[in-house]
This record gives structure tokens, sequence and C-alpha cells, in this order.
């Protein structure tokens, strides 16, 4: 058995761990980042968009030669009932304009190419090797194992995402409660780039990305997605574990009716399955955050947490390189002082707290309450879409006055004026 | 578009199989006598668990690695790490 140091390791070679990388490795450190697929990006699957303003500060004008797939200029929200949708449907030029506001990324793709920039500045990637625990001396993380190997480490980062073993062996948390994620699944639908195009009403590089609500998951709390890509469009459900076993639905069977729905049918008509995916979302926001550091180990990006889904935006990557850029700060500070020790590493916590991460996290910390509020996946939907029948639809009636059609479209959901504006205030202070 | 199994939709897929060496075992003493929601039965987006002969079995071959059997599973009886280094789910695209 062979035993060796070195001064970072990193676990994890996605968006989190890649970043934390490079970041070290460009400052000097001898990085060592560990991926347990065969190439990095080969576990991961994207079910957002990656909003790059950060990761352009980093490293200027990356979309010159990153992997992107879209830059998203239309962002849209859909209400759906069985048999209708309502859209809040935002387009603008701005984003279209470097710096760019957000891309659909691939994750094999775009993580492999973020790993090849944490090698070009110095990192070692490992791939291909399975971390099975954290190596403990006297209550501190002082390395991994790895089957039979041991490597040992001054300071080791948690990248392993969402469900990230690794910060329980290291007693950072507890196993997962249903409560705090989501299942994810995700269809990769090829079609031609003019199809896509004329489809989405999109120009060359343009992309559409839908975050949808109600119908989407059978009125069970969650969400859909759709992003467009170059030449495919990626369709998907986020659905909360803890009502998925409540309802005993399976998955694929709710995704089958999602697949189906009207407004979604003609948009992937045609296409062809070029993938079938499922991941872990963490969805619990500060209420499921880990311990972030002990002595010698910081957890970063989706093992800590660290996303937000505000039902407009999902965003999971810029948090994710904004965790590991504070984790680098810390472990940098912790370097020059060589102390290593929790009290040294809690300049992460503090490094989060003055960065959008942790601001981010708490203005929207009542975001995952207010998004599994049953109204918001069942009443509100019907509702909408009841209000914009009765406005358009002519019979040989009298019409009624807006007001009054609105009170007839509450009461036939069953939902109080009160309730509404309790929903309207709720939702206007959570996201 | 047709709808499609799930069966149909993993054999698109690109695995890399570790004959031998399944990832997945279950704790038949704390399933079979201790569960009674058996949510890994209906949770799981690969359909890896199903119910043969009043025993909960596990096809790992075609599991995606989302973990979401071992954050449903309520009495800790899988025994779920994920696959050797380079081996199991092999995204392309992601």
């Amino acid at each position: 058995m062979t035993e060796e140091k070195f001064e970072v390791i990193i676990v994890g070679a996605g968006v989190a761990g890649s970043t934390a990388a490079y970041q070290l490795a460009r400052q000097g450190l001898e990085v060592v980042l560990v991926e347990r697929g065969p190439y990095p990006g080969a576990k991961n699957l994207s079910g957002g968009v990656l909003y790059g303003r950060v990761l352009h500060h980093l490293m200027p004008e990356f979309w010159k030669e990153a992997p992107v797939e879209r830059s998203i200029n239309n962002q849209v929200v859909s209400f759906l009932t069985p048999d209708s949708h309502f859209n809040i449907d935002f387009k603008t030029q701005a984003f279209n304009q470097p710096p760019f506001n957000g891309f659909t990324v691939l994750r094999a793709k775009f993580d492999h190419w973020l790993a090849a920039k944490a090698e070009e500045a110095g990192a070692i990637l490992v791939p291909g090797i399975r971390v099975d625990s954290v190596l403990k001396r006297e209550g501190r993380v002082v390395g991994i194992t790895a089957g039979e190997e041991e490597m040992y480490a001054n300071v080791v980062i948690a990248a392993d995402g969402a469900s990230s073993f690794l910060a329980q062996k290291a007693g950072l948390r507890e196993k997962l409660p249903t409560a705090h994620v989501g299942v994810g699944l995700k269809e990769l639908i090829g079609l031609p780039r003019e199809t896509i195009e004329e489809r989405f009403r999109l120009s060359e590089n343009e992309g559409a990305a839908y975050n949808i609500v109600g119908s989407a998951t059978g009125g069970i709390a969650g969400g859909g997605f759709l992003y467009t890509n170059q030449e495919s469009l990626s369709v998907g459900l986020v659905i909360r574990l803890e009502d998925l076993v409540e309802e005993k639905r399976k998955p694929a069977e709710i995704f089958d009716e999602f697949l189906a729905h009207p407004m979604i049918a003609p948009l992937i008509k045609d296409g062809k399955l070029l993938e079938y995916g499922a991941h872990l979302v963490p969805e619990g926001g500060l209420g499921m955050m880990p311990q972030l550091y002990t002595g010698g180990m910081l957890v970063v990006g989706d093992a800590a947490g660290f996303t937000i889904n505000n039902g407009f935006v999902v965003r999971g990557m810029d948090l994710a390189i904004g965790s590991a850029l504070a984790a680098s700060q810390a472990v940098m500070e912790a370097h020059a002082k060589k102390d290593f020790s929790a009290r040294s590493l809690s300049v992460y916590r503090q490094k989060l707290e003055e960065s959008y991460v942790m601001a981010d996290m708490r203005t929207y910390a009542r975001a995952p309450h207010f998004l599994k509020n049953e109204h918001l996946f069942k009443a509100y939907p019907e509702l909408i879409t009841g209000l914009m029948s009765d406005i358009y639809r002519q019979e040989a009636l009298p019409k009624q006055h807006l007001f009054n059609t609105l009170l007839k479209n509450l009461k036939n959901n069953e939902i109080s004026l009160f309730d509404l504006a309790k929903d309207t205030i709720n939702g206007v202070r959570a996201l | 578009m047709k709808p499609r199994s799930v069966i149909e939709r993993l054999a698109i897929n690109k695995y890399k199989l570790d004959e031998g060496h399944p990832h997945i075992e279950i704790d038949h003493d704390s399933c079979k006598v201790k569960c009674v929601l058996q949510p890994c039965l209906y949770v799981c987006p690969a359909n890896v668990y199903t119910e043969q002969a009043g025993l909960v079995v596990a096809d790992w071959a075609g599991c995606l690695e989302c973990g979401t059997c071992v954050v449903a599973c309520p009495d800790e009886a899988l025994v779920w790490v994920f696959p050797r280094g380079g081996f199991g789910i092999i995204y392309r695209s992601g």
C-alpha cells in the first residue's frame, strides 16, 4: 500500500470541483481532482441553465471556447392544466449580448472542458476512481480511501454531488430526508437545428428555457423544464420525493403524461431520444445545508445543497462556482497560515456570507416552502386558465366584468380572495 | 413522439457493466420484515426494483445512480454504493 500526500484532494470533477481545482492549481497548490466516472461529466446531468456571469469573471469570455449550447434569452414560465396552458413569455436581445445571461450546457461535454481547464492550470485529474470514505485522525479529516488505496492531503474538498456520501461519512450531515430532495429525470431529444429554431422562434445561437408547473407533475409538488440546445432539447421533471412516496407514483409514468401534454408534445414531435437520465436535486435550501466545514475538509456545490428554485429560474451551477471560489479563498488562507483546522477553515463560511451565494440562499430561503404550496400545482393553473377561457370565450350571453369573472373562477377552484391575497403576499416575499 | 417504456429508454443509454460486482444489495431481514411502504418499488426512475417471490430484487445493471432509492428507503435496507470507478452509467451528453 502506498501512502501519498498532496496539498489538496478534490472529490468530484463537476462544476464545483473543477472550479476549485482550477482556482487552487493556478495559485500554485498541488491539487488532485478525483472523479468516479471514466471522464469528467460522465455521471452528471444538467437540469438547468448555466448563469455564466461568475464564470466570466473567472475565465473572461469563456463562451468563446467552452462547449455551450445556446444563449438563453427567452425565459418562459408555463402553468399547465390537463388541456390548457398559460405562459409568461419573456424575451430580450439584451440577454443575447456578451457577457450573456445564461447558457444551456450538456454536462458530459461542459464538465469535460472545465476539468481540462483545471488540468491546464496544473491540477492532476484522476478519473475512474471511486472515493469510498474519508480518513480521520484525531477528529479531523486527513485524506480519503479508494479501495485499498489511501491518499492524504492537508485539505479535502467534497464536491461529490447531491448524494454527498462523503459529507455523511465525515459526519457533516445525516442521511438526506425525502422532504429535502427532488427526483430529476430527463430525456435528451434530438432535432435538427432548423426545426428547433423554427419551433421556438429562435435565431442562430438564441435559446429558450421553460419552467413548467401544474399538470406537469400530475398535481404533485414539482415542476417540469424544457431547454433548447443546439441540436437537441433537454426535457424533464423534478418531483418532490416526499410527495412521490406519499402518492405512490412512478416518476417515469408521470413523465410519460408530461411528454404527451398538448403543450409539450408538438414541441418534441418527431424528435429522436438520445439519452435518458436521472439525478437527485437538492431542494431543501438553507434548511438542508450541512455543516460546511470541519478540520481538514470543506463541502461545496450540490453536496452542500447550494441550489435555488424560485419558480422562474433554477440555479445550481453558478452557485457551485461561487461556493468553489469561496472554498478556494479559505484554502489559500489556510495554506498561508499552515493551519487547516476547523477554526482556520471557517473562513469558508465567512467568504460565502460575503458573496452572492449565501445572500441569494437567504433571499430565497422561503421559496422551498412556498413552492410546495398545493395551490400552485393544482388550483392556480386551473384558476388562470379558467379566467383566460372566460375572458376570450364569446357566447350569445352577456359578459361579466373581469372582477366578477375572477370571483367566479376563485369559487370554482375553492380559493377565497383571502387565500389569493395571502399566497400573493407570501409569493412576493418568498420569491 | 410515442411514449417509450423505461426499458426502451435505458436501452439507448451507454453503460459499462461491472459484471460480478453488484453495487446494490438488499438486506432482506430489514426489507421484508420491517418495510411496509416499499417505496423502492415505485420511486426509481429506472425501475430497478421489482418484487419476485415475495422478495425485493434489484436489477442493478440499468441503474442511473441517482440515489433516489437510498433516500426513500425507510429502513436502510439498501446496501447501495456507487459502482466502482469507471463503471455504471456513462452519460454521453448529460
